[in-house]
């Protein structure tokens, strides 16, 4: 196998004929940008490709944003393998990555006498999990933790080492290390088929082929239909499972400081209350199984038991005005672990079935991968030095662009987003190319006015950046 | 037309600072400079002041202020010239992130962020349409679905369009400035749906969509949004509960007016989660007697004219507070309604009897169609009652001085009795 330089860069980003990358990453949710970083700081040379004009347009669109332990995750399972060595590489990368963790620690709280007796049970699942801080506490030492939570909560296990992340700014900044160190994107390219020559990969895509040696399939709610179209059969089948949340306004994050989580049943987590790195409190998510891999609608009845449930939960968010909703889609698939399948005669591995920990698991998984990878009997040379770029500080609480000097204007005056990143959102390789993916990098309208006093500053600053445009000019009727 | 005038520092003392310059803001700033008060500056985010009617391309405007119809720039413009002339600072792009106890203010500029104080602060950030989320209106986030204030702002401060044919939801009347304003952009509208059983707006605007071609479905709610990235329609139910889809590539959802009380609700102050506005006496003094609010912040919603006037008035209470004419805030009677028919009443805290200045009235709004006996109650009887015939979004007014002050303390509660149904 060639070895690659590692800062590399080789072709343009439209033609792509003549170059054969090591690895090609199909997906650019958080599993593939993970992939793409953990191959390339390992030397290989990678192209991800997307579909999406954006990166994160699928299932890492929308998530409970939990940087998870792993405790409640089955025993010897490859998601808690996967979990537990993404937290840990997280808690090693994320200052460097300009990225933040807030170790808010969870509560799995007890209302039944039923989900009391249970509570020991979760515990020791924890402990074997290797979760050592988790323990059992009872209704007083909850109230102390938690004085906001209705008296009708019994006791809880508290899980000290979970935490909130941004969900978006680290899968941005994991592929953007990936690019800073040689790794190439091809972005709004849906991968339609392709041809294995016994040595490296000919992908067709809807604007060109692209090639690599091997490829890895992380297209999260599409795993099943990639494998489909390119092999021509797939192991597994994606069931998507929608997740409604609400957001609620700023004011209610001071309510609860950990993550509340309900006994779990077989099937989910529950719903569970969390805080944002962004200063919300949302309630979250339902699961519902559905057939379509796109339709993330939201339903008003479900949005009401959504709100009932949080109220129930913590009455003081009673009459609190709800600033978002949304849905996610988890690429469930008919078994409960990931799907991780090496075809090593085939230079190709599926990483299917991340279902509802991904953005946990991500790091791992790629590790993971990558080990996989090796035992086929590849290897790189790992980039000495690699480049370090840093994420933008979108949380609340650390210091924004808008603290700093000459940031243009505050544009978005909910989430107090400026000039200044909304430009740098708008150039480079991953360019936001749709108003969501500009959200998701500078969080834009994503507050209480949800665009009514920035949406036409917005239009203007955007002009000829996206695929739909958010506005046209009137003179060019 | 920006007057020179000391730059804004950190560490600034100030008299008063206004936050917000829309119509009540500068009214309040104006009136303060007016009596005298010496440093008095409106700190306003957007890069113009005048606030919302800057985007209003529409008559009319300034029947009350200058006994002119203006169209809403032309009156933004005349208000700010007006205060800047009664010797007002105006600092635009300037945003007040957080307002703490005592009177100092964490404020954003495009240099970076300072702090300043003043004697008084008018928090006077008006108001915003409800958005979608608000709503839980079912379906997807596609592109296209804006409140009026957002068209507004693309078409007549940036000549841009969002869309070609949007459904209006609601009709109040904003829902009408969202036609105007489609017009005037070359926007057609396919139909205005109200799920009230008639037009919420007065006549004649009830008349205006069908002069304007545009269809009017009342007792007609909206159900879904359809698309992809982009709206592509809309399910409605009518009158009879059928569902049926309606085409277009946007929807403005109009009206629901709702307090921007971010400063409040994440500071120290009392908010009113009935008007979603700061808690306020009859001076407009918040739960910190630092801190005053005035126009469309206190209470969802009223003209820009009628916010004028209460800013003028407020500005007059704070310079009479600075004079220490205002009693102190402890001996107000809270004022509260648990009735579902009424919306909210404000202030929320009067002084009887009333000392002669501060608001003459309590200002109410009801749910839904109302006639019947409006009462006024606290734990010793009846302080107050008359019949009222009352519609959603009109003002209703109670004068502060009709109420009997005789019954004493205790909270005083509005409901309905007797309704005629």
């Amino acid at each position: 196998m060639t070895l690659h330089q590692g800062n590399e860069r080789i072709q343009s980003r439209q033609s792509t004929g003549d170059t054969v990358f090591d690895i090609i990453v199909i997906g650019g949710g958080v599993v593939g940008c993970a992939m793409a970083r953990r191959f390339t700081l390992e030397g290989a040379h990678v192209a991800l490709i997307e579909k999406a004009p954006d990166i994160l347009d699928g299932a890492s669109k929308a998530n409970s944003a939990i940087l998870h332990t792993g405790f409640d995750a089955t025993p010897g399972s490859l998601e808690l393998h996967c979990i537990r060595e993404g937290y840990r590489e997280y808690l090693d990368i994320y200052r460097a990555l300009g990225l933040v963790h807030e170790k808010s620690g969870a509560h799995v709280v007890a209302w039944t006498d039923e989900e009391m007796d249970r509570l020991g049970q979760i515990r020791a699942q924890a402990h074997e999990n290797g979760i050592s801080d988790v323990a059992v506490i009872d209704r007083a030492t909850l109230r102390k933790h938690e004085p906001n939570l209705s008296r009708h909560a019994l006791g809880a296990v508290e899980v000290p080492g979970e935490g909130i992340i941004d969900p978006w700014s680290a899968p941005y900044v994991y592929l953007r290390q990936a690019l800073a160190n040689g790794a190439e994107v091809f972005l709004h390219r849906e991968v339609t088929g392709g041809d294995f020559d016994g040595n490296a990969w000919r992908l067709h895509t809807t604007t060109g082929p692209v090639s690599g040696r091997l490829v890895v399939n992380c297209a999260g709610l599409f795993g099943d239909r990639v494998d489909h179209a390119v092999l021509g059969h797939s192991d597994f089948q994606i069931t998507p499972r929608k997740g409604q949340f609400v957001v609620f306004d700023k004011a209610a994050s001071k309510l609860v400081s950990s993550i509340i989580l309900p006994v779990p049943s077989a099937r989910t987590k529950g719903i569970v209350l969390f805080r944002t790195v962004f200063g919300n409190l949302a309630v979250g998510p339902t699961a519902e199984d559905q057939d379509s891999r796109t339709d993330a609608s939201t339903k008003e009845e479900v949005l009401r038991t959504l709100i009932k449930d949080g109220i129930a939960k913590i009455p003081a968010l009673e009459g609190m005005p709800v600033t978002a909703t949304y849905a996610g889609l988890r690429p469930a698939s008919e078994k409960k672990d990931y799907r991780i399948q090496v075809m090593a005669e085939k230079n190709w591995i599926t990483v299917g079935g991340i279902r509802s920990t991904g953005l946990s698991g991500a790091l791992g998984i790629a590790r993971y991968v990558y080990g996989l990878y090796e035992k086929t009997g590849m290897t790189h040379t790992p980039l000495p030095d690699p480049a370090l770029p840093k994420a933008a500080v979108l949380a609340e609480g650390a210091p924004r662009d808008w603290h700093a000097e000459n940031h243009g204007e505050i544009v978005c005056h909910c989430e107090l987003a400026t000039r200044r990143e909304i430009e740098a959102a708008l150039s480079g390789p991953l360019a936001a190319r749709s108003l969501a993916g500009l959200k998701r990098q500078t969080r834009v309208t994503m507050g209480r006015c949800q665009g009514f006093f920035c949406s036409a500053r917005l239009a203007e600053l955007t002009e000829g950046h996206f695929a739909v445009p958010m506005s046209e000019a009137i003179d060019d009727a | 037309m920006m007057r020179n005038h000391p730059p804004l520092n950190s560490g600034a003392a100030l008299d008063v600072a206004v936050i917000g310059g829309g119509p009540s803001g500068l009214a309040a700033a104006t009136a303060l400079k007016e009596s005298g008060t010496a440093r008095v500056v409106v700190l306003e985010r957007e890069a113009q002041a005048g606030g919302i009617p800057r985007h209003c391309g529409h008559p009319p405007f300034g029947m009350r202020e200058f006994r002119r119809v203006l169209r809403g720039p032309t009156y933004a413009a005349r208000l700010v010239e007006r205060a800047l002339r009664a010797g007002v600072e105006i600092h635009t792009g300037t945003s007040v992130v957080q307002v703490r106890p005592g009177g100092s203010l964490l404020v954003a500029v495009a240099k970076g962020v300072m702090e300043i104080s003043a004697r008084r602060i008018i928090l006077a950030t008006g108001v915003r349409e409800m958005p979608r989320s608000a709503r839980l209106i079912s379906g997807v986030r596609a592109q296209g679905v804006l409140n009026t204030g957002a068209l507004q702002s693309m078409v007549y401060l940036k000549n841009r369009r969002p869309f070609h044919r949007p459904v209006i939801v609601g009709s109040e009347l904003v829902a009408f400035s969202a036609i105007m304003t489609s017009r005037h952009a070359g926007i057609r509208p396919v139909a205005m749906i109200e799920a009230n059983a008639r037009v919420t707006a007065r006549w004649p605007s009830a008349l205006y969509p069908r002069l304007s071609g545009v269809s009017l479905l009342t007792g007609t709610r909206l159900l879904e949004i359809h698309g992809e990235r982009s709206v592509t329609g809309v399910t409605v139910a009518g009158p009879d509960g059928a569902r049926r889809c309606i085409d277009c590539d946007g929807v403005v959802l109009s009206g629901r007016f709702t307090p921007e009380s971010t400063l409040a609700r994440c500071g120290h102050l009392e908010v009113d989660p009935a008007t979603g506005g700061p808690i306020v006496d009859q001076w407009g003094r918040c739960s910190d007697p630092v801190y005053f609010a005035a126009g469309n912040l206190l209470r969802p919603v009223e003209t820009a004219g009628w916010s004028w006037s209460e800013g003028r008035k407020c500005g007059q209470w704070v310079a009479d507070d600075l004079a220490g004419r205002l009693p102190p805030l402890v001996s107000a009677l809270d004022v509260k309604t648990h009735d579902p028919r009424l919306k909210y009443v404000m202030p929320q805290k009067i002084m009887l009897p009333p000392a002669g200045t501060g608001m003459v009235d309590l200002q109410l709004r009801v749910t839904r169609p109302v006639r019947g006996e409006l009462v006024a109650v606290n734990g010793k009887g009846i302080l107050w009652r008359q019949n009222i015939h009352a519609l959603p979004e009109r003002r209703v007014l109670v004068p502060i001085a009709d109420m009997d002050c005789a019954g004493g303390a205790g909270t005083i509660q509005f409901e309905i009795r007797e309704e005629i149904t």
